[in-house]
């Protein structure tokens, strides 16, 4: 048997061992961002030098004006917000809706029709880029605000989540409402659509964190600057031979900051959200 | 105020699957009726069908002097309280109260009225600004009841309401039900697989198999003249105690003869009933509190050794191995046999039970 001082001893190596794990992968996951920040003060040089310096010789606010002025930012961040407000807006009304049809209605093809959600989510998203270019495209509605939303208006994983959440919610819940006098719609919007608060929250930080980040769609669907989002507008700043490293990560920094101040207001929903989804 | 009536009621689901096969039942106006029968048997359906959860394959169902079929169940004028509550989590007490009447737009003063009439019936007033989570669930079963409560309803239909509560919670539950139904003066029909809740609470008790009513009786009347095995085998615990016996005749009277023992048959039995048997093998049944385990000294009717003694405070249940049938014996907790010892057992005669084998339906009592 082993005395109570080495099993303390042993305790103690295992804590120190997971300690050092688990700083080693928070600097891997913070150096970029540290990186960003560093590069954002320092001179072009400066961000081209071998060996690399760490830190900035001064802390000039010279690149962060640059990326203000060459870039039209109140758009982008405007564009920006709105893409994800609505993108936000239609994923909670689209997916709860059909979560709960697909959880709770027994209607003809019922499974056919889930097995095709789940279809949508197995395939890569560029795949459709194309088609749903030319559907905008031949709208009239291309470097607009509808073309910044339209892949947006319906998320398969938001289907598929808020049917998961509908399907733990007893049944009784809902045939008590039908006793109670209401009817489907009724039953829909006044018992369970509440009871979702926690998934709908999940749903609106993932689709809200993605939507943020898509540079694909934006750059392919709106070439007009003024149309652009603050992802795709930043990509305009890399050029074809060379890049102004410390103008493009200031102009970034600047993007991020909603989103910094947003993780900071909501930090617990966010981490729930992620814990609930059993996603990443 | 409405009765209930089943006339050849079927309840097949898709695929062909039929729970429930011809239902016929009548429900009197006030009364207490207790559908009661072992998983699947078709009463939680039964229940459902009048609520208007479930649709009626053919038939008719009336509620009242009305065919309810297509009356939706928000004009059927019941209420119903689940197994589980189902109480509207993200509502107050006062609020799951006062949905449904909110639903069919009575009048706010009206509305809070009776939500205050209710709740002080059940002893909710405190908790009418809390939310269900908050609750324990004894209060939470209270406010499923009064949430039915307040919409005056003609027939409360309570699906095995108690079943999630602990026992001394639905002992207390129990007699709140009883309480509650003598003020309505509602019908009351109630779902339960514990009989002792159908015993004690019913008018009348529907005991149910595979979706076919076997008897429909008071609850004393389904204890001493169950109408078949299955119903006298389901009514009472422990159980009714079955043995295969062979009916033979002696002296103008009838003996069943067990194991090479014989038992007197009671001379008020039927004997007409018991006629067509002699020489054939029939099931005795005996309730464990009618045999009586005496000293070995005295006459007796059987004997086994007791492999089990559970005591149960006043008295004792003695599980006795007879010839490979295991009875079960009610004896006071005084009695000196323990496991292992031999016990000499008296049958009460006139509480004996015969069953056709094959049929299985109850011959004489």
């Amino acid at each position: 048997m082993k005395s109570t001082a080495s099993l303390e001893r042993s305790r103690r190596t295992s804590t120190i061992l997971t300690y050092v794990a688990l700083i080693f992968g928070a600097v891997i996951m913070v150096f970029p961002f540290v990186w960003m920040i560093l590069t954002s003060f320092k001179t072009v040089e400066e961000s081209m030098m071998v060996p690399p310096i760490i830190f900035p010789t001064s802390l000039s606010p010279a690149n962060f004006i640059k990326a203000v002025t060459s870039l039209p930012f109140t758009n982008l961040y405007l564009n920006t917000i709105l893409m994800v407000l609505f993108r936000v807006l239609f994923a909670i009304l689209f997916s709860s809706m059909a979560g709960y049809a697909f959880a709770k209605l027994n209607f003809r093809g019922k499974n056919i029709l889930f097995g095709i959600v789940l279809l949508q989510m197995s395939l890569p998203s560029q795949i459709f880029i194309i088609p749903q270019y030319q559907m905008v495209a031949k709208l009239g509605m291309a470097n607009t605000i509808f073309a910044l939303v339209f892949p947006g208006l319906v998320s398969a994983f938001g289907v598929f989540f808020l049917r998961q959440t509908y399907m733990g919610i007893p049944t009784e819940i809902g045939e008590a409402a039908y006793l109670d006098g209401c009817n489907q719609w009724q039953t829909f919007y006044k018992v369970m659509f509440p009871l979702t608060g926690t998934s709908v929250a999940a749903l609106t930080i993932f689709t809200a964190v993605f939507a943020y980040g898509d540079l694909m769609w934006p750059l392919v669907v709106n070439s007009d600057l003024n149309m652009m989002t603050l992802s795709s507008g930043l990509a305009t700043l890399r050029g074809q031979f060379s890049t102004d490293f410390p103008t493009l990560m200031a102009g970034s920094l600047l993007a991020m900051l909603p989103m910094i101040v947003l993780y900071l207001i909501f930090q617990r929903q966010f981490v729930e959200g992620i814990a609930g989804t059993g996603g990443k | 105020m409405a009765s209930i009536t089943f006339k050849h009621v079927e309840k097949t689901y898709p695929g062909n699957v039929t729970v429930v096969p011809d239902l016929n039942l009548e429900i009197q106006d006030k009364e207490f009726v207790i559908l009661v029968g072992p998983s699947g048997c078709g009463k939680s359906t039964t229940l459902r069908m009048i609520a208007g959860l479930e649709d009626i394959s053919s038939g008719e169902l009336y509620i009242g002097d009305r065919v309810v079929n297509d009356v939706a169940p928000k004009d059927r004028n019941i209420a119903m309280v689940f197994q589980n509550y189902a109480l509207y989590p993200h509502m107050t007490v006062y609020k799951n109260i006062a949905f449904g009447l909110m639903q069919a737009k009575v009048p706010k003063d009206e509305i809070d009225r009776r939500v205050h009439e209710a709740a002080k019936a059940l002893d909710l007033e405190p908790y009418l600004n809390r939310k269900p989570k908050a609750l324990s669930g004894g209060q939470r079963q209270r406010v499923a009841l009064g949430r039915a409560m307040v919409r005056n309803p003609a027939v409360f239909l309570l699906d095995e309401p108690l079943s999630n509560l602990d026992a001394k919670l639905r002992t207390a539950m129990r007699a709140e039900i009883s309480r509650l139904h003598k003020r309505l003066q509602t019908t009351f029909v109630y779902v339960t697989h514990d009989q002792t809740e159908a015993m004690t609470m019913g008018d009348r008790i529907v005991v149910m198999k595979n979706g076919i009513i076997q008897q429909n009786d008071t609850p004393q009347n389904l204890y001493d003249y169950p109408c078949n095995l299955f119903v006298a085998g389901f009514i009472g615990s422990p159980q009714m105690n079955f043995l295969d016996v062979v009916i033979t005749q002696k002296d103008g009277g009838y003996c069943a003869q067990a194991g090479g023992n014989s038992i007197a048959l009671s001379p008020e039995m039927d004997k007409a009933a018991l006629a067509p048997y002699v020489g054939k093998t029939m099931v005795l049944g005996i309730r464990p509190e009618d045999l009586e385990a005496v000293d070995a000294g005295s006459s007796h009717d059987l004997e086994g050794k007791i492999e089990i003694a559970e005591l149960m405070g006043a008295e004792i249940n003695l599980h006795v191995d007879f010839q490979g049938t295991r009875l079960v014996v009610r004896a006071p907790s005084t009695y000196a046999g323990r496991e292992g010892d031999m016990a000499a057992l008296k049958l009460k005669t006139h509480k004996i039970h015969l069953f056709d084998k094959e049929t299985e339906l109850a011959v004489a009592h």
